[in-house]
């Protein structure tokens, strides 16, 4: 045996300037993020932030954990549904609203989960896709949907019965603050032991069972809380454009979110959100030209395939490695 | 869990620590294990010799409850785990490995053994904590690259690592769960012959306080390390014994045609 007595060195630390880069780089974003809205539209604004919450709530579980779900759609236009109809049927204010809707976007998380998780890779993928079109034709038929009109007219409402969310402006902090929580959520929840064992079965799922590791519960509770904080971005949705439709329950919606969390860097904090800016300003402004925009969003995604193979953020992270 | 006794008496210490009766695996039409009766003793080194295809990775991912049996029984220090899932085999102390060197590729080495001592320090599940928590496994986690001599690397890569020190930061990780048997499939396999000899020491001295059960090829190191060998051919132990036993027994050598040693 070796001797034990000497001084054994522990892994090191990150470098001091790079952990300062990192901090002035959340401060700057920071006050881009407080001043956003006196120089862009708001809506746009809170369009990207929804969209980029969907999309980070994806990357925990295909990025974090491994775990390609085609069906994400489900949870984001499922807490759209759930908090529209409260909202506006039972007519319960704006947070309970995003609470109900999370919460459901968690039960049918939860439910889909449990099935899901018996397949692996492709199979896994396949499954939520099935489960998810079964979810889309639920909704399509289910009473309070309104089918192929959706739910209208959602009120905002006002905020602890005090802030009138109506107003852009307004609302687009309180949407920035719901964003805040879901990202400070997903950043606890990667950096913690919790999220050792998650990358651990990511790496290696074998490995990860043969060391007394029960995968199936880590899994599980990943793709429910990915599921819920789909809804949350869904419900958050939901009051911004104050509609629900099947829109936002259908494949390609699911399809959009795996294509921002890959465009922007899987498995990185940022990523998605870069990704979903990419894309929803894409959308916003080709919309109004001539230019085909799934044409150009098609060929941007060619490009960040053969080019980017870890995304825009990965990409950046690697040369800001190198030394 | 299994409660072992403090001080082994006479009996305990004398029982099979691994016991397997008529055990049987089918894939479709074809028999990778056939009628498998077979006990190893507690405290030595078992090694499971055979020609390629004779059902040894079968055999240990059925230990293992990777894969279910389609009949016979498995108990381990007299506990029947012949349906009990493979996580909770290892948490009853028996760890494998794999034949193809199995670590988590995107993660340091130092993170490779302590995702490993995270489970039976219960801070597995916390999601509310930070990294903060884990800081008191740091000392036990290096003593274990210590102790396999890669304390160096602990920054680095696992996938940065070469193939023998791969081998030895799996044997590290395995080490972390403090297992009561361990089962190693191929570990010298594809590796260079100075590594042989670091490893097969290590294996040595890990093994002093366990049991081990080793799939080996290179009959050398059967011949250096393990107190007994079974050799499979066709899914059927054909012979059992110590090395010196089952090197002249005629089975074994025509279970070996073509494939000689010296």
């Amino acid at each position: 045996m070796s001797n034990t007595t000497t001084h054994i060195p522990g892994p090191t630390q990150s470098l001091p300037s790079a952990r300062a880069l990192k901090l002035v780089a959340f401060a700057v974003l920071a006050v881009a993020l407080l001043i956003a809205p006196a120089v862009l539209y708001p809506v746009f604004l809170m369009k990207i932030l929804c969209f980029a919450l969907f999309a980070s709530a994806l990357n925990l579980l295909l990025g974090y954990t491994g775990l390609l779900s085609f069906g994400h759609a489900t949870f984001f236009g499922g807490g759209a549904y759930f908090t529209a109809y409260c909202v506006k049927a039972l007519e319960v204010g704006p947070l309970t609203g995003i609470l109900i809707g999370v919460a459901g976007a968690a039960v049918l998380g939860l439910a889909i989960g449990v099935i899901a998780i018996r397949r692996q890779g492709i199979y896994f993928a396949m499954t939520t896709l099935a489960l998810s079109q079964l979810a889309y034709f639920c909704f399509l038929r289910a009473p309070f949907t309104n089918a192929e009109d959706g739910i209208q007219n959602v009120p905002r409402g006002t905020l602890f019965g005090v802030i009138d969310l109506t107003d852009h402006v307004t609302m687009y902090f309180f949407v920035l603050t719901v964003f805040a929580i879901g990202m400070f959520a997903i950043w606890r929840i990667v950096t913690s032991p919790f999220g050792e064992v998650v990358k651990a079965i990511r790496e290696n799922e074998q490995r990860a069972i043969s060391l007394g590791y029960n995968v199936n519960r880590y899994k599980l509770s990943v793709f429910t809380v990915s599921a819920a904080l789909a809804g949350l971005a869904g419900s958050t949705k939901a009051l911004v454009f104050q509609i629900a439709t099947l829109t936002d329950v259908s494949w390609q919606m699911s399809g959009e979110a795996i294509l921002m969390a890959l465009l922007g860097g899987l498995g990185t904090l940022t990523g998605p959100s870069v990704g979903a800016t990419v894309i929803v300003t894409m959308q916003n402004y080709l919309a109004a030209t001539s230019v085909p925009v799934n044409v150009v969003i098609g060929v941007v995604f060619v490009i960040s395939v053969l080019l980017f193979r870890k995304g825009i953020v990965g990409v950046f992270q690697r040369f800001s490695k190198a030394p | 869990m299994i409660q072992e006794p403090v001080k082994e008496g006479y009996a305990v210490s004398d029982a099979p620590i691994l016991s397997i009766r008529g055990l049987c695996k089918s894939f479709g039409g074809f028999h990778a294990v056939k009628d498998v009766d077979v006990d190893f003793q507690r405290g030595q080194i078992h090694a499971l010799i055979g020609p390629n295809g004779a059902g040894k990775s079968t055999f240990f991912s059925l230990l293992s409850k990777f894969h279910e049996p389609t009949s016979g029984t498995i108990s381990l220090a007299g506990q029947d785990i012949t349906r009990t899932r493979p996580e909770k085999v290892v948490r009853m102390g028996m760890v494998r490995s794999f034949q193809i060197s199995a670590v988590f590729p995107e993660m340091t080495v130092f993170e490779n053994v302590r995702v490993a001592l995270q489970r039976r320090t219960g801070r597995d599940i916390q999601f509310w904590c930070g990294l903060g928590l884990l800081d008191g496994l740091r000392d036990e986690a290096m003593y274990l690259l210590d102790r396999v001599g890669i304390a160096d690397l602990a920054d680095k890569r696992a996938a940065d690592l070469s193939y023998g020190r791969k081998r030895t930061l799996e044997i590290a990780t395995t080490l972390a769960l403090d297992p009561k048997v361990i089962l190693l499939d191929e570990p010298m396999a594809g590796m260079a012959v100075e590594d042989i000899g670091m490893v097969s020491a290590l294996i040595k001295e890990i093994s002093h306080d366990r049991t081990t059960l080793m799939v080996e090829h290179n009959l050398n190191v059967v011949e250096d390390l393990c107190d007994t060998a079974t050799v499979l051919a066709r899914g059927e132990i054909v012979a059992k014994g110590t090395f010196s036993e089952i090197r002249n027994d005629s089975e074994v050598r025509r279970a070996y045609i073509g494939t000689d040693y010296d």
